[in-house]
């Protein structure tokens, strides 16, 4: 199994080759010259005989040499089959398989966009801050702000100089992006969201010199170009350095680790800022976690400093603000606060307030003592036709039974929202409805 | 093969005697009187069950529903653009159903079929060549199991612990048998010679989709273990996975695993790409910044307990269980504490793990009834540690978003439940 038989080829080769001399001398009869011809060429085969000897002896050393890496080879594999991560790989080939089919200029042109942070891959063009503000306005500042500051959740692009050693670091265009290209080719390449692709190199060129700009990185009279490109110096060019874990961390956090006494004492020093409940029809929703860590155990090697009582104190502790936070929220303009939050679960279909507009469900402002179905211009299912025939009308009450399960509330009802599960969000969301009046 | 039945021979013997003495725990054995789950016949003993055209492809039992990724919304500003977490507390075994295993995309998940697939290769190949769905299939494959870990996995628990669930700190991964073509025969097939010396070439990868994830991988690595994928588990690639073809960079954060995988040019130098440079560069305490920090270092947790999946019966044997993964190959050892870290004890591995894949680790245990604060920490093949967050905030401060490979702690109290925690 250990042993290749090819290896040993060579060896008996050689060793044959000297016993197939010595046997050729004895066997024949002849005269003295032919003796003396003879002891030369015995002296000549006695010496190839040791140099065939040598040869085998040097050919038995490499053998050995050989096996043994075979055997380390093989005994590599073995702990792999062992490990059952053997694989054997598709073999390497030196000529093509003749896949494929050569691409065509136009194909490469389409798709091969990406800018190097030499500014290689730019297309000649130009644009300036003013023509920038206009499209940025128009295309990004939905999600990135008039002024590249940023939306809800979304990229802020400017400011945050000087803040990237701070707790909160703020990492713009300006204070954090190493090289220009990158701006211009994600622009170009993947933005905006939702209709990537679709700016001429023009626009992309403004645009990125309108972020410059909102870094106050160049003057309101600034012209981007493939020939100004290079004079634009970022910030935070130096600010990186080549992924140093190896020196840095690796050697300090190897060997063998502390397996007893590695700690006197072991306390808990923070608990889950958020509990997360799960619900059952997926997603996940997060509430501050009121528990403190006082009332927990230490820990040495003897065990925990004492076995808590555990969970009906903690559900106590637990309860106890979730009672205080209900009684907060029944003041009013905090009930208001909470009842927006719940109306994001609304807002993708539903508009409120000033000036709202009927999008996938009708605008709700005013919504709150007026007769149902009662919204110009907007279409509704049958169900809400008759109620409005009939003059029913939003009330609490009923906009609670109607949240609570819309579907069984109102037949045919097109409303695809599967309803408040939660009595407080039901009330919080009354009181959101209520606020916004004719 | 003796020493295979020992185990077994002594474990059932134990067995006997903790049933002879009555104190097996959790047996179901009613003290009322007998089971009537037992002595009654029950409607799946006795109707038939459903037939084998009602589900062409199956789904798991309603039972199980609860068992599925989860987002939490308020991490990003749309779920279009968003991050999804591998139900990790529910699984066991170390293989990821495609169908819970955790999503990342950019521009959410695009629909391309295989007939509108297309493959370039160009930039310094001696030839540009374009690929359908059915060339790829035509070049010898490969089969391997490797973990996708997004780097941003654990990255809220910098600052301190806070998401109360193992599916929510440790759910930015999977772990896939994979089928695919080395990149190398693809790069070969377009011939390298216009590249001259390989040593400082690049090889930039691009996604179909509208965010055209490209991330820069140095040729060393593209010419060594990377895939060009379009089978995970047996099965075409999922969707949001990235169907019909991804990329595989085995040990390496998941973000350079391009989905919908269009596009590959050999460069002279790195793009420097939004995806590698605004994100995914790791903000050190003075301000500086790494880059090019690709390798997923050696990590593991307890998947149960965790706080999703609290301990459900009172003292007696308790199965401590968990993974452990290392992007520098496999992991070779994952000890246990369960009590802060002052006293470990080595777990047993499920199965010695594949290279750059993840391994179950389980430590076998006798539950006192007592609170614990349940610690993993693995090794791997390079005799690399897995480091306390103290270790790592030693290194790095608090602002690094990505590569928190920290030991985790959860405090179980005495009714079990279990707790995200922070230890001294």
């Amino acid at each position: 199994m250990s042993k290749s038989p090819n290896l040993f080829i060579p060896v008996a080769g050689g060793i044959a080759l000297v016993l197939g001399v010595a046997y050729g001398v004895t066997s024949r009869g002849y005269g003295s010259d032919e003796i003396a011809t003879l002891e030369t060429r015995v002296q000549q085969a006695a010496t190839q005989a040791s140099s065939a000897a040598e040869k085998a002896a040097a050919e038995a050393a490499r053998a050995l040499e050989l096996e043994q890496v075979v055997a380390e080879i093989q005994a590599a594999a073995a702990t792999r089959v062992a490990g059952g991560s053997f694989v054997e790989p598709v073999p390497d080939r030196d000529d093509r398989y003749g896949l494929g089919r050569p691409a065509m200029e136009q194909e490469i042109a389409a798709w091969d966009v990406d800018v190097l942070p030499d500014g290689r891959g730019l297309p000649v063009g130009s644009g300036d801050v003013w023509t920038g503000e206009e499209v940025f306005v128009d295309q990004c500042a939905a999600c990135h702000g008039d002024f590249a500051e940023g939306v809800d959740n979304w990229p802020v692009l400017a400011g945050g100089f000087d803040t990237l050693a701070n707790e909160d670091p703020v990492k713009t265009v300006g204070s954090y992006w190493p090289y220009l290209s990158t701006v211009w080719d994600y622009v170009h390449r993947s933005m905006p969201f939702g209709a990537a692709g679709t700016l001429t190199a023009d626009e992309t060129y403004a645009i990125t010199a309108y972020i410059l700009y909102s870094n106050y990185l160049v003057e309101d009279d600034f012209v981007l170009s493939n020939e100004t490109f290079a004079d634009v110096e970022m910030p935070n060019a130096d600010g990186f350095i080549i992924d140093d874990r190896p020196e840095a961390e690796y050697a300090e956090w190897s060997g063998e680790p502390c397996m007893e006494n590695c700690k006197d004492e072991v306390e808990i020093t923070m608990r889950s800022v958020f509990l997360v409940e799960t619900p059952p029809e997926g997603g996940s929703e997060s509430v501050m976690n009121p528990a403190t860590i006082e009332g927990l155990p230490s820990f040495t090697a003897a065990g925990p400093s004492f076995v808590t009582e555990a969970a009906v104190q903690a559900e106590e502790e637990a309860a106890a603000p979730a009672v205080q936070e209900v009684a907060a929220v029944d003041d009013g303009a905090a009930l208001i606060e909470a009842g927006e939050k719940v109306f994001r679960k609304c807002s993708a279909c539903h508009d409120i307030g000033d000036g709202a507009k009927n999008k996938v469900g009708p605008h709700l402002t005013g919504i709150m003592g007026r007769t149902m179905g009662a919204v110009d211009g907007f279409k509704y299912s049958n169900g809400f036709v008759d109620a409005n025939a009939e003059g029913k009308v939003w009330t609490a009450e009923s906009m609670a039974a109607f949240l609570e399960k819309p579907k069984d509330f109102m037949k045919g009802t097109r409303m695809a929202f599967a309803g408040l599960r939660k009595e407080e969000d039901v009330t919080a969301i009354n009181a959101y409805l209520a606020s916004f009046g004719d | 093969m003796d020493d295979m039945f020992k185990p077994s021979r002594r474990a059932f013997l134990r067995g006997s005697a903790a049933a002879a003495a009555g104190t097996v725990a959790g047996a179901a054995a009613a003290a009322d009187g007998p089971d009537p789950l037992i002595t009654e016949l029950q409607d799946w003993a006795s109707y038939t069950g459903v037939g084998v055209d009602e589900t062409p492809y199956g789904m798991p039992i309603s039972y199980e529903s609860h068992v599925v990724r989860r987002n939490v919304e308020w991490l990003t500003a749309s779920p279009i653009s968003s991050i999804n977490f591998t139900p990790i507390h529910a699984l066991d075994g170390t293989i990821t159903p495609q169908g819970c295993a955790f999503e990342r995309h950019h521009s959410g998940a695009i629909e391309l079929s295989k007939q509108d697939y297309r493959l370039m290769i160009n930039g310094l190949v001696d030839e540009p060549l374009v690929f359908t769905y059915e060339d790829l299939e035509r070049f010898p494959r490969e089969n391997h199991v490797y973990f996708c870990e997004c780097a941003a996995n654990t990255g809220m628990e910098w600052a301190g612990a806070q998401l109360n669930g193992v599916q929510f700190t440790h759910g930015m991964i999977h772990n896939m048998e994979y089928t695919g073509v080395p990149l190398r025969t693809i790069l070969n097939e377009a011939g390298l010679g216009a590249a001259g010396d390989l040593s400082d070439k690049w090889v930039f990868v691009e996604g179909a989709d509208a965010s055209s994830n490209g991330r820069s991988i140095p040729m060393e690595k593209a010419l060594d273990d990377v895939l060009v994928a379009f089978k995970a588990n047996g099965e075409a690639l999922r969707m949001e996975h990235g169907y019909p073809v991804r990329l595989v960079v085995p040990g390496w954060e998941g973000n350079m695993w391009v989905k919908w995988l269009r596009r590959i040019e050999v460069t002279d130098m790195a793009v420097e790409g939004r995806e590698e440079t605004s994100k995914y560069t790791d903000v050190l305490e003075d301000g500086t910044a790494r880059k090019w920090t690709w390798v997923m270092d050696a990590k593991s947790v307890i998947t149960s307990p965790s706080p999703q999946s609290p301990v459900g019966h009172g003292p007696g044997p308790l199965v401590i269980s968990g993974l452990a993964w290392s992007g520098h190959g496999q992991i070779t050892r994952v000890d246990v504490s369960k009590d802060g870290g002052i006293t470990w004890e080595t777990a047993r591995l499920g199965k010695q793990g594949d290279t750059k894949a993840l391994t179950r680790f389980y430590l076998d245990t006798e539950w006192d009834g007592s609170d614990m604060l349940l610690q993993s920490r693995a090794i791997d093949e390079t005799g690399y540690v897995q480091p306390t967050k103290e270790q790592l905030r030693e290194k790095r401060g608090e602002n690094s978003v990505y590569h928190n490979n920290c030991i985790q702690t959860w405090y179980v109290n005495a009714q079990g439940i279990a707790e995200n925690v922070e230890v001294s």
